[in-house]
């Protein structure tokens, strides 16, 4: 009977507030791990949208293109016009 | 059932009930994370999506604008020289020229003139229009060639001639006149009453 009673003390004592504290741990970790979760959700979500501008970077190249073209014709021009430098 | 026994059962019960309180907590967080995640799996996906054309297009730019910059590099060595080139970008960009020019390294050796500090921006250029341009006869290489504060002297120096040497001799200005050594026939409508043309008849 003597043991009987050494054992509940304990389990009272020191198994119950053991697994108390142990649960705890767990689900304080497992909650602070919510809210992070939902800022890099946000965050995903304007990063995705800031790239919705991606699609302009088409009429960018064109823009290149064309810029390009026309340089290379006025370089042309001038590379007609303008006497070469003489050797130095 | 002795005190012990019910005390025991006591211990085992609330020791599951805390088990159970906890680990329900613990799922149900667990699923916030798992909704979470899901939408951030939604976003990354999106951005992957979106970003995907962005390498290959900002690729294809790059392609572009390097080959605009060799043209310009190349057109502008090759018409200003090298020196000249690099004493327009630095006049342009101050600094610019230290950088050298992509397609010339040894561009980084040249110590680009002053140019900034005696044209204004293409006028280097636009004298080498003319083959004969005096502003194009010499060179903007070394001191600075005109004062900018008012120096005749400076501004003389920009131009071939050699008066500013005081030489003993210089051409012969042309002779004009009746005593000129080239004359030219004076055209017989000149001074002429003007022709008139016959009147119309109604």
């Amino acid at each position: 009977m003597t043991l009987w009673w050494i054992g509940d003390i304990v389990l009272l004592v020191v198994i119950f507030p053991v697994v108390v504290y142990l649960l705890r741990g767990v689900l304080e970790a497992a909650r602070s791990i919510v809210a992070p979760v939902r800022e890099i959700a946000t965050v995903a979500a304007a990063g995705s949208k800031d790239l919705d501008a991606a699609a302009l970077l088409l009429t960018t190249q064109d823009q290149v293109t064309r810029t390009v073209a026309g340089v290379a014709a006025y370089g042309g021009s001038l590379d007609v016009i303008l006497d070469d430098a003489q050797a130095e | 059932m002795p005190a012990a026994g019910v005390v025991l059962i006591v211990a085992v019960l609330m020791i599951v009930l805390a088990l159970v309180y906890f680990l329900v907590a613990t799922i149900v967080a667990l699923w916030r994370v798992t909704a979470g995640l899901d939408e951030v799996i939604a976003g990354v996906g999106e951005i992957v999506r979106k970003s995907e054309p962005v390498n290959d297009v900002v690729s294809a730019i790059n392609e572009q604008l390097d080959a605009g910059v060799d043209l310009l590099e190349g057109l502008l060595v090759k018409k200003a020289g090298m020196s000249d080139a690099m004493g327009l970008i630095e006049g342009a960009y101050p600094g610019a020229a230290a950088a050298g020019l992509r397609n010339f390294p040894e561009s980084t050796d040249v110590e680009a003139p002053r140019i900034g500090e005696i044209y204004t921006r293409g006028t280097l250029s636009l004298a080498r229009l003319g083959r004969e341009a005096p502003i194009a006869a010499l060179s903007p290489q070394g001191a600075v060639l005109r004062n900018v504060e008012g120096g005749s002297l400076a501004a003389r120096e920009l131009y071939p001639d050699v008066r500013h040497t005081s030489p003993e001799n210089l051409p012969r200005s042309p002779a004009i006149g009746v005593d000129a050594p080239d004359q030219y026939e004076r055209r017989d409508d000149i001074g002429a009453p003007r022709k008139r043309l016959p009147a119309r008849r109604p």
